[in-house]
């Protein structure tokens, strides 16, 4: 089982392999178009994170300590950075979850993404992976 | 008179710009657009060298910074074909400047008709302002129902507030025909003429419309400040908007009286740099040779429109027959908020999302789309590499 860093590290190493934007981008486009994050059940109103112009669907299942994010978007991109943060804290013990800042999209130069002006609804979904996670650990 | 794109250019320094290591190609001028130097000069020289406070200072400083401020309101009466100076009322931009009308000339029950095709900024003051709201519906096409319009204006109605060019749509609007069909039953009309300054000349005493609300910033000028014209005999007889310096003759606990137009609706210390750049980017509007610009921002319009429905999946959204400016457009398969992604990391700059009017992504039942808006200073080429920047977009996309 790895850790968040250790996961987080993973990723940098892929990113870091990435010679121009074209590449990143057809990566995180290709995470995106892979598989779907989310039971259809959960794809709902409930479930719903608001963006401005995309949207995040995000479920959260305790699992023993661990806390299991499941979660899509209407918008590829989006999703692939979905798929991103799933990767690094999904079945992670919901304690560290709660406390852990990511540094990743800052390091593989994806920061303007969780920029609030992005209205992408990631910031939302961080936001609320924490809260899921706080409200789980405090049980 | 300024006619050659080239030239223009280099009058806007942020457009030899590069964003994320490529040419900025700004496509986003419908959002807000770009200034030119004499713009950027005008701010820098208030604050250099004559920054004070206005109409009241006995000292020299606030005397000239007044007399500046005012020459701005006078270039825009004159740019505008305002009858009278006192009809310029200097607002925080078109939002405001509809919230005060809906604020002072309208009261809750009134009859208002807007259009199925307005900015959230024209819908949410009547809905704050308790009014009976009738919206004129958009055909297929993004034009104006005309046949709808008609059959909800009465004389029961008590305002008409349309947009003069849609910013999502790019659909100019009939307004003469508007403002007659309303004039002829003594129904007054507020035109929203944010997006419509940017691209042509506005004569409000040909319109002959009672109201008239615009923004700097759209029209090449500061943002923060913007403008609502109105007649005279209808600004008189509205009660303030916002009470505080400026807009009083004298004050006591018991009675306080008003300024005259147009201090009486501009409370407080306003917005002196932005009103003085205001007055240089009019200045600057007026070099420009307006049957030239039109021509040109036509030219780039049907350009890019026919190239991009080339492009398989691509869809326009708003074809109606009279259009400025703005090509709006959603794609099989691909995501807006994608597709402006991308091409920002090609260094073009475009608006993605519902255009801040919701109601009419509800009527074309889509969720957003992507809009490419155009002004003077841009070219064929950037067009063009706008259009294999899309496709190279869509071919990571799809």
């Amino acid at each position: 089982m790895t850790t968040i860093n250790e996961n987080e590290k993973e990723i940098i190493e892929d990113f870091a392999l990435f010679s121009d934007w074209e590449d990143k981008y057809e990566y995180i486009i290709s995470l995106g178009k892979e598989l779907p994050l989310i039971s259809d059940q959960y794809k709902n109103e409930d479930h719903l994170v608001r963006g401005c112009q995309s949207r995040v669907w995000l479920h959260a299942e305790k699992k023993g300590e661990n806390i299991v994010f499941t979660a899509d978007s209407d918008a590829i991109i989006t999703k692939g950075l979905i798929a991103l943060l799933v990767k690094v804290f999904s079945d992670q013990p919901a304690k560290e979850v709660a406390k852990t800042d990511l540094a990743f999209i800052d390091t593989i130069g994806l920061r303007e993404h969780l920029s609030p002006n992005r209205s992408n609804g990631l910031v939302s979904m961080i936001q609320k992976m924490k809260n899921y996670a706080v409200a789980f650990s405090a049980k | 008179m300024k006619n050659n794109v080239t030239d223009i250019r280099k009058d806007f320094p942020i457009l030899s710009t590069q964003v994320n290591g490529k040419p900025l190609i700004y496509f986003d001028n419908g959002a807000s657009a770009q200034k030119p130097q004499a713009v950027i000069d005008s701010i820098t020289k208030y604050y250099s060298s004559m920054h004070a406070n206005i109409h009241r200072g006995v000292h020299t400083l606030s005397q000239q910074a007044t007399q500046a401020y005012e020459d701005a309101r006078e270039a825009v009466k004159k740019y505008i074909n305002a009858e009278h100076s006192e009809e310029i009322i200097i607002t925080r931009g078109t939002t405001e400047s509809i919230n005060l009308v809906a604020h002072s000339f309208v009261k809750k029950g009134d009859e208002v008709i807007i259009s199925g095709m307005e900015h959230h900024s024209n819908i949410v003051p009547w809905q704050l302002a308790e009014v009976n709201l009738k919206v004129v519906k958009v055909k297929d096409n993004g034009e104006l129902d005309m046949e709808d319009f008609k059959s909800k204006l009465s004389k029961n109605t008590k305002l008409v507030a349309i947009t003069h060019v849609s910013n999502t749509l790019g659909t100019i609007n009939p307004v003469a025909e508007i403002i007659a069909l309303a004039h002829a039953l003594g129904v007054k009309v507020l035109l929203d003429g944010a997006q419509a300054v940017p691209h042509m000349k506005v004569d409000v005493q040909k319109l002959d419309c009672d109201f008239y609300a615009f923004s700097a910033h759209k029209m090449y000028g500061p943002t923060g400040i913007g403008i609502l014209y109105g007649k005279k005999d209808l600004l008189n007889a509205m009660p303030p908007y916002q009470g505080g310096g400026d807009m009083i003759k004298h004050v006591t606990f018991e009675k306080t009286t008003y300024n005259d137009l147009p201090h009486k609706f501009e409370a407080g210390t306003p917005a002196i740099s932005e009103g003085i750049a205001l007055g240089a980017a009019v200045e600057y509007l007026n070099k420009i040779d307006w049957d030239w610009a039109a021509k040109h921002e036509e030219e780039l319009l049907a350009y890019a429109t026919e190239e991009i429905k080339k492009i398989e999946g691509v869809k326009v959204i708003g074809e109606a027959k009279h259009k400025a400016g703005v090509l709006s457009f959603v794609v099989e398969g691909a995501h807006h908020y994608d597709i402006g992604t991308l091409l920002d990391q090609m260094g073009i700059a475009i608006r993605t999302g519902h255009h801040c009017t919701e109601p009419l992504m509800h009527r074309f039942d889509i969720s957003g789309t992507a809009r490419a808006s155009f002004a003077f200073y841009n070219t064929k080429e950037e067009v063009k590499i706008f259009i294999d920047a899309l496709k190279r977009s869509l071919k990571m996309l799809r």
